[in-house]
């Protein structure tokens, strides 16, 4: 019957000591310098709270670092490391079941060791499979994410090395043995008649069989070794990293700052006032470059990339504790030490990164705290001053006065609720882009007056509204974000309303996933495009004419990838006629217009492609469409502008959602009174 | 170091003006005050010489509605000291009784500010500006229009600006009245914590003044928004419109 | 007390400035009125040959080598001695770098009263009454002044320069200065001139191009300059600024229109995203036309203005300059 021989062709009983001796030798210093790693992170950063729900946790452990989803969705490089990392799990078990076989309970004899052995065996060849396709891709696809350097290639050569050598031991003894089940083995048994067919004595194959061993543990003792200080760490930190990600908050809520037990706010303006999940985020980035890929700071201006702004603290943490030893006394500063503070501007926060990272690093988070460190200080450009100094004393990145909020609203024939004074349905909170621009005011005219005509009950706070705070807070300004809540927070509890709804997909952001509780008192935040599909499902809104176009669709970054809103636009373009195209880029994976995270009020510096460029040109490259449709207010002038600088006017036109409804509805008499749009004149 | 920095609130211009029910002044409950944009300057000056030689700054102003804001502001930055002018004047206060109540406040003093900083001028002040004023009533030295302010051993050198674009450094000796337009870098931008923090640990120490000298000013008659006749002639249109409507006036301005 | 009215000559580096004509033609005016004389104030040293195209009944000079360089309490201790034993209808400074603190300081020496920001004086009924223009330009207020002495701070406008020259070569009349010598003397050691800056040298002259494409806040940021760059050169005309772009340094210092900046007397002005405030607009007021382009139709610059457009600059201008260039 074929059953596992332990320790087959080793000295007895000084092989099987031997062995056991070095790995566990081996293993020890693997766990004494992966802690001596480990504390690092601790003793460095601040704590934060990662440990509560345990079954989560497991399960994100599970689904992130054993089956690997998020590698998985890109084909090439998912197939490429499933290849590497299941095979050496198989492989990895295989030994581990082994030494249960030898010394606890025997359980691979007959059929179920032949299925063992062919399993392993399978797994060695798809092993080399996969390292086949790593090294064709360093070498020859060398994609311009990958961080090429020779400390990658020799992880790749030492475990290739060391399943060879599994492969090459295997072949050995089914060269002496020839075991009638040898075909079971179908790597090692090819191999094996190479030494059959050398002629070499039984004696020379027994000395072979015993050095290729001897050298085989010798390096899975280096590679246990090694493990806590090259790049194969990730094969612990990664795991650790997915345990801890952060499961308490939707992505689009930041976490409040930091503080000290006297309740004193701490800014991330070194190493030491991060926290340990931030600096343990660095420890796991693998490097693979993801997030640069789909980073539309890096796109533009190659400035940012969310990969090297990772490594950059990894790089810092090592620095200071290569001088310390122990934890360092005399901290530099973060930004303009290792990070450039360009590069922390450059950010639109659009959270393309964080969603591609396959080891849950976050990115957006590490950031913002990076900005409010500078914001504190003082430190911004004159833009964003200007920007926030408005904020602060009007309520509007515009700096101007707070009366004329409502002013866009005086050119309707309908005058809008006041919700202050009487009781709505829908509470409408505008925002500043779709009050103050003079070009957005008639697409926020028309939206209110397809409302009107659909017979919503709603109103608007007028006077009292200030903006949300969403980009303020992720500009920094976490002190004025908390000012502005509190405004709104105290308008809001004047009205009587049973939802609000919103223009701007930073405003829906902020108001769903970072107003206190007690605000909203669970009533619904809605994103208007949610409206209108309900309106339209009601049958409130009936359209009278379809519009027969083809058009593509912009997901905005705060609606889409932060909140999941996808299929309402799109619902409300099917019912208008329209027949959508979907960009490359579409969906979750949609590209950011540039306009985020406070990037709006910044000076724009060096860009060789601006964001909206880049995604404009995307959509003019579907061929048949003629229409870009978005549904954020800051959407329409970032594309209106990129029309411009890109020549492509005469190809493509921007258009807000509620434009195409509003030209779809039975005429509407009502003057349009600026003219600005193509539409708003025929229909007028 | 001491420095002395006397600022002067304004009406705010993003807020649309109105007229009092006499017609002669501005409604002051329409009116929204904020610090005078050269003041701003002058407070932003006098912390950069702080940071740098060290020193002791002491903001001081007239009780607006809004004076507590700016002098909370004024701590948040690095201000030392704040100081409301407190009394009933809000309506007929001007610049030459201003002056004269920062002359006493500095009269009950036992220290005299070796610099007093003051902006080139107020967009709201009828007679006269705040600096020179002082100067003259304190009998010290004064620079206006000064752009640039480096100071070393006692010795304070300025960069004055002249009509036509001309400037000339001049060494000032201490004590020194300056009229600051612009300081060396543009005013700091005060996060609303540093500000909520003020507010919450600094305290305003208030001054009662006394009966106003309002002699140097000549009062008004009439005050109105300037006439609609002198308006530009709007061209109107989208912006290709626009834009063809201009070229043809290049033409017609022969520039074009 | 006499009639007549004094003008106050400012000058820099030997060039009478143009604010001192225009002063000198409102001068003119109320002295007609007054029955008074026109008297100009020249302060300085070895200037004499500047009172020779001023358009005055008499030039009183004042020659002192301690009053070469302009220092203020240097001026002001001359101006208060002349005044004392002096009383005018009225003294008129520029509202200036120079003159508008020496009014204010006479003011406080010798207790008389003061307006600044005045656009003009003009008689009515026996008495002088003053506009003056406050709050950025958005206001004017008008009063009467006193029939005593009164100081005034002009911003320029609503004279001409040609107005306030003449022709007749005038010979200053020196006035002897009994007992300043050792007060300017002290003044002169608290004040240690250090040297003049010119406008960074080889930059183009904004003061000589017949276009000027000027900007303000409405810019928005740096970056944009170039839009206002590309049409600039389309038209062969230059880019100018007010102060707020100068004070960031995203253009340099020879590009400041404005009070302390250049005045300037093109073919057109293209203001644009600028709003208008007094210290703008006083330096523009030989332009031949003045076209503005601002969002905000309140800008106090539209009253200035021969021609307005009501869009953002940063649509226009790439539009405009394409237009321009097609023209070419």
């Amino acid at each position: 019957m074929p059953e596992r021989i332990d320790f087959w062709g080793i000295p007895h009983p000084w092989g099987p000591i031997l062995v056991y001796a070095l790995l566990g030798l081996a293993t020890l210093i693997l766990v004494v310098r992966f802690y001596q790693r480990a504390r690092v992170w601790w003793q460095t950063g601040l704590p934060e709270k990662r440990w509560d729900h345990l079954p989560t946790r497991l399960g994100r452990l599970v689904k992130y670092a054993i089956l690997q989803v998020r590698v998985l969705g890109q084909r090439y490089p998912g197939i490429m490391h499933a290849a590497l990392a299941w095979s050496f799990f198989v492989l990895f078990l295989g030994t581990a079941f082994a030494t249960i076989n030898g010394h606890f309970i025997t359980f691979l004899q007959g059929s179920s060791y032949l299925v063992y052995k062919l399993t392993l065996d399978v797994f060695s060849v798809v092993f080399l499979v996969g390292a086949g396709m790593a090294a064709y891709r360093r070498f020859v696809l060398r994609p311009a994410r990958l961080t090429l350097q020779g400390k990658f290639t020799w992880s790749l050569v030492f475990l290739v090395f060391i399943v060879l050598n599994g492969l090459l031991i295997e072949s050995l003894r089914l060269a002496i043995e020839k075991p009638a089940w040898a075909l079971w083995s179908p790597a090692g048994w090819a191999i094996a008649q190479l030494w059959i067919a050398s002629g070499a004595s039984q004696g020379a194959l027994y000395n072979w069989h015993l050095g290729v061993y001897t050298l085989h543990f010798v390096t899975v003792s280096a590679f246990f070794v090694t493990l806590p200080t090259g790049t194969l760490v990730h094969l612990l930190t990664a795991p650790l990293n997915v345990f801890f990600s952060k499961i308490d908050r939707p992505a689009g809520r930041l976490a409040a700052l930091p503080e000290t037990k006297e309740g004193e706010p701490i800014y991330a303006d070194r190493l030491a006032h991060l926290s340990w999940k931030q600096i343990l985020d660095s420890e796991a980035c693998t490097e693979c470059g993801r997030c640069q890929e789909v980073c539309p700071a890096y796109a533009s201006n190659k400035q940012l990339s969310p990969k090297q702004l990772v490594v950059d603290i990894r790089e810092k943490l090592h620095e200071e504790w290569a001088t310390a030893k122990s934890k360092p006394t005399e901290p530099a500063p973060l930004v303009n030490g290792q990070i450039r503070e360009a590069d922390v501007w450059s950010c639109t926060t659009c959270g393309a990164c964080d969603q591609e990272c396959p080891v849950l690093v976050e990115h957006v988070d590490t950031l913002v705290d990076l900005r409010r460190s500078l914001v504190i200080e003082g430190r911004m450009d004159a833009r964003l001053q200007d920007a926030l100094a408005g904020l602060s004393r009007y309520g509007n990145s515009f700096g101007q006065s707070e009366r004329n909020r409502a002013k866009w609203s005086q050119a309707l024939p309908t005058k809008i609720k006041d919700a202050r004074k009487e009781p709505v349905e829908y509470l409408w909170f505008v925002g500043d882009y779709a009050s103050y621009n003079p070009a957005i005011t008639e697409i926020t005219r028309q939206a209110a007056q397809v409302f009107q005509s659909a017979g919503l009950d709603f109103g608007i706070l007028y006077e009292a509204e200030r903006n949300a705070g969403n980009d303020a807070r992720r500009a920094g300004e976490e002190g004025l974000f908390e000012y502005l809540v509190e405004k709104n927070s105290a308008a809001l509890a004047k009205c009587d309303f049973q939802a609000i709804f919103t223009t701007d997909p930073h405003t829906f952001n902020t108001l769903k996933n970072e107003y206190p509780g007690d605000v909203l008192a669970g009533r619904p935040v809605l994103h208007y495009t949610e409206v209108l599909e309900r309106l339209i499902a009601r049958g409130q809104l009936r359209f009278e004419r379809a519009l027969d176009a083809v058009v593509t669709y912009h997901d905005p970054c705060y609606l889409g990838r932060y909140n999941g809103v996808y299929a309402a636009p799109r619902r409300v373009l099917a019912a208008l006629g329209c027949r959508l195209v979907e960009m490359p880029r579409h969906g979750a994976h949609a590209f950011c217009c540039g306009a985020g995270g406070g990037r709006i009020w910044m000076e724009e510096g060096e860009m060789q492609e601006r964001p909206s460029e880049n995604r404009i040109r995307e959509a003019a490259a579907l061929g048949s469409v003629s229409t870009l449709v978005v549904a954020c207010p800051k959407d329409v002038a970032m594309f209106r502008d990129a029309l411009k600088t890109t020549s492509l006017e005469g190809r493509l036109v921007v258009k807000d959602l509620v434009e195409l409804v509003h030209e779809a509805l039975e005429p509407v008499a009502v003057a349009s009174p600026e003219g600005l749009t193509e539409n708003g004149g025929k229909d007028g | 170091m001491k420095i002395l920095v006397p600022i002067q609130l304004v009406p705010d211009l993003v807020e649309e003006l109105v007229i009092a029910q006499d017609g002669k002044r501005l409604d002051l409950d329409a009116t929204r005050w904020i610090i005078s944009e050269f003041d701003d300057h002058a407070i932003e000056q006098a912390i950069l010489l702080k940071e740098k030689i060290g020193g002791e700054v002491t903001v001081i102003a007239p009780d607006f509605e809004g004076t507590e804001d700016v002098l909370y502001q004024a701590l948040a930055k690095g201000a030392d000291q704040v100081v409301k002018l407190s009394g009933d004047f809000q309506s007929e206060l001007n610049t030459h009784a201003l002056a004269r109540l920062v002359v006493h406040y500095l009269q009950t003093k036992s220290e005299r500010p070796d610099l007093i900083l003051t902006g080139v001028q107020a967009n709201s002040s009828l007679d006269g500006s705040l600096g020179p004023l002082l100067a003259a009533y304190l009998d010290l030295p004064f620079v206006d229009c000064v752009a640039q302010t480096e100071i070393e051993d006692q010795k304070i050198t300025v960069r004055k600006e002249y009509p036509g674009g001309l400037t000339a450094d001049w060494s000032v000796a201490l004590p020194v009245v300056l009229g600051i337009q612009a300081a060396n870098t543009p005013p700091r931008y005060v996060p609303i914590s540093k500000m909520r923090l003020a507010m919450k640990t600094g305290s305003i120490a208030t001054e009662e003044v006394g009966e106003l000298d309002l002699s140097g000013a000549v009062d008004s008659t009439r005050m109105y928004t300037p006439e609609a006749d002198q308006r530009a002639q709007m061209i109107d249109g989208d912006v290709d419109q626009v834009a063809e409507k201009l070229v043809a006036l290049f033409k017609e301005l022969g520039v074009l | 007390m006499s009639q007549d009215i004094y003008v106050f000559i400012e000058h820099v580096c030997g060039k009478t400035l143009d604010i001192s004509y225009m002063m000198l033609a409102q001068a003119q005016q109320l002295a007609a009125a007054s029955g008074g004389e026109v008297v100009a104030i020249l302060l300085g040293h070895n200037v004499a040959g500047l009172a020779s195209d001023l358009g005055a009944d008499t030039v009183w000079y004042v020659d002192h080598p301690e009053l070469e360089d302009f220092i203020w309490a240097n001026s002001l201790a001359v101006l208060e001695a002349l005044l004392a034993r002096q009383s005018p209808r009225l003294v008129l400074f520029g509202d200036t770098t120079i003159g508008s603190g020496l009014a204010s300081g006479l003011s406080a020496r010798l207790g008389l009263p003061l307006v600044g920001y005045c656009r003009q004086v003009f008689p009515n009924g026996g008495h002088f009454h003053y506009i003056s223009q406050i709050c950025g330009g958005k206001m004017l207020v008008e009063g009467a002044l006193p029939d005593s002495t009164a100081l005034i701070a002009m911003i320029p406008g609503a004279f001409r320069i040609e107005q306030g020259k003449s022709d007749e070569k005038h010979s200053a009349t020196p006035v002897p200065l009994d007992g300043l010598d050792e007060i300017l003397a002290r003044n002169a050691q608290k004040y240690i001139f250090k040297g003049y800056t010119e406008p960074a040298a080889g930059d183009v002259d904004i003061t000589r191009e017949k276009i000027l494409v000027s900007v303000g806040r409405g810019i928005q940021s740096e970056d944009n300059l170039s839009l206002a760059q590309d049409l600039a050169d389309a038209l062969e005309g230059a880019v100018s600024g007010s102060r707020p772009i100068i004070d960031q340094s995203w253009l340099p210092t020879s590009r400041l229109v404005g009070k302390s900046g250049k005045t300037v007397k093109p073919k057109v002005y293209l203001a644009l995203g600028i709003s208008g405030a007094p210290e703008h607009t006083e330096a523009i007021t030989g332009a031949d036309a003045i076209i503005a382009v601002n969002t905000d139709p309140s800008a106090p610059i539209f009253n200035l203005a021969k021609y307005g457009v009501q869009l953002d600059l940063l649509d226009l201008l790439p539009v405009l300059t394409d237009r321009v260039r097609a023209e070419k």
